[in-house]
C-alpha cells in the first residue's frame, strides 16, 4: 500500500514519478539543463502557457527572463507566438501539459509548425498517469495524436539523464519536436555515459524468453521487472524506445525477432502509440510473435492518487512482473 | 538596399493607378480557373497597393532580409490579391499569375508558405495574429526596427485564437506590430453570419491604438498607415470597411459571395468593362 492510501488522502499532484527502486533524483533536469544549453546558445527562447514552475522551465526564466514569454492561459497562442519567434531565427521552448498541447493546440503545431518545419520544441507536462486530476489532465492519448503529424519528433524520455541528453539533442535537432516530460524530482536509471540520439532505440537488457519494448517511464519499470524474473528463471530483454517518431523499425524489428515473444510496455492508452508502431512494424517485416500489451485501455481514466492509478492500470514494476509470468 | 525607406512623400495618383493594375491582375486569375476569391481580393486591393508600394520596407532581390517589414496573410484565400501585389512588386512573374488556383500551380487559391514572398501560411483561420506577435517578438529580441503587419478578415474575428493574440499583443507592448481588420460584411455562409460589431471599440479595450476607416480610400489608408508608425507602447489596429468586388462594378452588384464563379464568356465581358472603366484598352 502507498503512503498516500495509508495516510487516506489524495496525493493527486506532486507526485514523483519514480517506479520506487530507492534510486536517486535530479530536481527539474529539464529546466537546468535548458538553462545551461542558453547560456551558449543565445537563440534559445522560452515560452509558457502560464505553467512556468509545474513544466519545470523556471530554471531558464531565472536565468534569462529577457528571453522568456509567458502568454497566459492561451495554448493556441503559444505555438503560433513560437512559430513566428522561429521564423525570425530563435529556436522556441514552449512548455504546457501534454493534454493542451496535443488536444487543444494540435492544428497549431500541425499547421503553424510541422508544415512549414519550424525550429520550436514543445515541452509537454504530465504524461499519461503522472497526474491523479483525471482525463482533463491526463495525456494519455498524445503520442497517438502526435505521431499523425508529418516531420515532428516525437521523444519520451525515461529518466533524468534521458530528459538532460534529449533536450540538448532536439536543440541540436533543427525541426519541430515534442517531448514528453517527467518533472520535479526525476531518477536517475541511465548512467551518466548514456547516448540519446534522437530516432535510435537501445537495448537496456539482454535475455531470450521475453523481450519487453518499451518506452518513457516505463523502460524503468521494464528493467526492474526483468531483474525480478531473472531471479525466477525467466530470461528478459528490455528495448528502450525513446523516440516514438521517427521509430526505430529496423532495431524494433530485429529485437522482436531475437526474443521468444514480445511485451509492449507504455505510460499510454494501446492505441495508437508504442504498442501500433511495433505491431505495424512486425507486420511490415514479416515477423508473426505474440505481441502483448501493457498500458492504459482505451477509456478516460479517474481521479486519484497516482500510485493508486498506476496500480490499478497496471503501470508498476509488480504488474509488469505479473503480466509476464502469466504469458504461455 | 531597401524600399521605400524611410517612406518617402506619398503619389497617391500612382498608387491608385498601382492599385488599377492589381485588380486587372486579379481579374486575368479569375478568369483562368473562372473562378476565386476576387470579391474579397478586389476589396482589399488598395491596402495591399500602399503597403507594397509605399508603407513596407523590403527588398524584392533579397526576400530573406533580416531587417525586412513582414506582412502576414492570414486569410489564405484573399490569395488572389497577394499574387497581384507580388507580381507587381516584381516577385513573381506577370505572366505566372494566369496559373492561379491550377493544378502545380504555385499561385494556390488558399496560400502555402513556399511561394517568394509569403511569411505564413494562411488559410486556418486565427493563425496569422500569433504568427506576427511572435516574430515581432523576435524582431525586438534583435533590436530590429522592422514592422510587421498582418491582415485578419471580420470573420476570422469569431475564432478564439485571434483574441488570445490581441491580449498578449497589448501585453508584450508590440508597437510594431500592425493588425489590419478587412471588414467586408461576407463569410463562407453569405452576409456575416455572428455580428462581430463594434469592432472597433473591441480592439480598442484590449489595449490597442485603434483607427477605423474606408479601406477603400486610398488617401485614407495612406494617411492612417503613417500614423501607425509611432512607438508609444502599444499595438495598432486599423479596421478597414471595404466594399467585396471593388471597382468592377458587375462583381461589386453581384450577390454577395464568399466564392465567386462565371463563364468565361462572362469574365471577358467583365474585363472589358473594367478597362473601359478605368480608361485602358487591353
Amino acid at each position: 500500500m502507498s503512503r498516500a492510501m495509508e495516510a487516506g488522502r489524495t496525493l493527486a499532484m506532486g507526485e514523483n514519478e519514480a517506479a520506487g527502486g530507492g534510486r536517486r533524483s535530479v530536481e527539474a533536469p529539464f529546466g537546468k539543463a535548458l538553462a545551461r544549453l542558453g547560456r551558449q546558445r543565445h537563440e534559445i527562447v522560452g515560452l509558457t502557457a502560464d505553467l512556468g514552475k509545474y513544466t519545470d522551465i523556471h530554471p531558464f526564466r531565472d536565468a534569462y527572463p529577457d528571453r522568456f514569454f509567458n502568454v497566459g492561459m492561451a495554448e493556441q497562442n503559444l505555438v503560433a507566438v513560437a512559430a513566428g519567434l522561429a521564423r525570425t531565427g530563435k529556436q522556441p521552448f514552449a512548455t504546457t501539459y501534454g493534454v493542451f498541447a496535443s488536444r487543444r493546440a494540435f492544428d497549431f503545431v500541425a499547421i503553424a509548425l510541422a508544415h512549414s518545419n519550424l525550429d520550436v520544441k514543445i515541452v509537454a507536462g504530465l504524461p499519461g498517469l503522472t497526474t491523479g486530476y483525471g482525463g482533463t489532465h491526463q495525456a494519455i492519448e498524445d503520442l497517438a495524436l502526435m505521431r499523425m503529424i508529418p516531420g515532428l519528433t516525437i521523444i519520451d524520455p525515461m529518466d533524468a539523464t534521458e530528459i538532460d541528453a534529449a533536450t540538448v539533442a532536439m536543440s541540436d535537432h533543427k525541426g519541430p519536436v515534442y517531448m514528453r516530460l517527467l518533472r520535479g524530482a526525476v531518477p536517475v536509471v541511465l548512467e551518466p555515459g548514456y547516448r540519446f540520439e534522437i530516432g535510435k532505440a537501445r537495448q537496456l537488457r539482454d535475455g531470450k524468453d521475453v523481450g519487453i519494448i518499451s518506452t518513457g517511464f516505463m523502460s524503468e519499470r521494464a528493467i526492474d521487472a526483468a531483474a525480478m524474473l531473472e531471479q525466477r528463471g525467466i530470461s528478459v530483454a528490455v528495448l528502450h524506445v525513446p523516440t516514438i517518431k521517427p521509430f526505430d523499425s529496423q532495431t524494433v524489428a530485429a529485437f522482436a525477432a531475437s526474443v521468444g515473444q514480445v511485451v509492449t510496455a507504455e505510460n499510454h492508452v494501446v492505441v495508437g502509440g508504442l504498442a501500433s508502431l511495433v505491431v505495424e512494424t512486425l507486420f511490415d517485416a514479416g515477423i508473426a510473435k505474440k505481441v502483448t500489451r501493457i498500458g492504459l485501455p482505451d477509456r478516460y481514466i479517474e481521479c486519484g492518487a497516482v500510485p493508486t492509478l498506476q496500480q490499478k492500470y497496471g503501470l508498476t514494476v509488480e504488474a509488469v512482473v505479473a503480466t509476464i509470468k502469466a504469458l504461455n | 538596399m531597401t524600399r521605400n525607406s524611410p517612406p518617402a512623400e506619398a503619389d497617391i495618383a500612382a498608387l491608385k493607378a498601382r492599385a488599377t493594375a492589381l485588380r486587372r491582375h486579379m481579374l486575368t486569375m479569375a478568369r483562368g480557373q473562372g473562378a476565386g476569391y476576387i470579391g474579397q481580393g478586389l476589396g482589399i486591393a488598395d491596402t495591399l497597393t500602399a503597403l507594397y508600394f509605399h508603407e513596407l520596407r523590403y527588398d524584392p532581390d533579397n526576400l530573406g532580409w533580416a531587417d525586412r517589414d513582414r506582412f502576414l496573410l492570414s486569410t489564405g484565400h484573399y490569395s488572389i490579391a497577394l499574387w497581384a501585389a507580388l507580381a507587381e512588386a516584381g516577385i513573381i512573374p506577370v505572366a505566372e499569375l494566369v496559373t492561379y488556383g491550377a493544378d502545380n500551380s504555385r499561385l494556390e487559391m488558399s496560400t502555402l508558405d513556399t511561394t517568394p514572398g509569403v511569411e505564413v501560411i494562411g488559410g486556418s483561420l486565427g493563425h496569422g495574429l500569433g504568427q506576427g506577435l511572435g516574430q515581432a517578438l523576435g524582431l525586438r529580441l534583435d533590436r530590429s526596427e522592422a514592422r510587421v503587419f498582418v491582415e485578419l478578415s471580420d470573420g476570422e474575428l469569431q475564432e478564439g485564437s485571434t483574441w488570445e493574440a490581441a491580449m498578449s499583443a497589448s501585453h508584450f507592448r508590440l508597437d510594431g506590430l500592425v493588425a489590419l481588420i478587412d471588414c467586408n460584411g461576407i463569410q463562407a455562409d453569405g452576409p456575416v453570419v455572428l455580428d462581430m460589431e463594434p469592432v472597433a471599440q473591441k480592439w480598442q479595450s484590449f489595449g490597442w491604438e485603434t483607427f477605423e476607416i474606408d479601406g477603400n480610400d486610398m488617401d485614407a489608408v495612406v494617411a492612417t498607415l503613417a500614423s501607425a508608425r509611432q512607438r508609444n507602447g502599444k499595438p495598432k489596429a486599423i479596421v478597414l470597411r471595404t466594399l467585396p468586388g471593388k471597382g468592377v462594378r458587375r462583381i461589386e452588384q453581384s450577390e454577395k459571395s464568399h466564392f465567386f464563379r462565371v463563364d468565361v464568356s462572362q469574365w471577358d465581358s467583365i474585363i472589358d468593362e473594367f478597362e473601359q472603366s478605368v480608361g485602358v484598352r487591353s
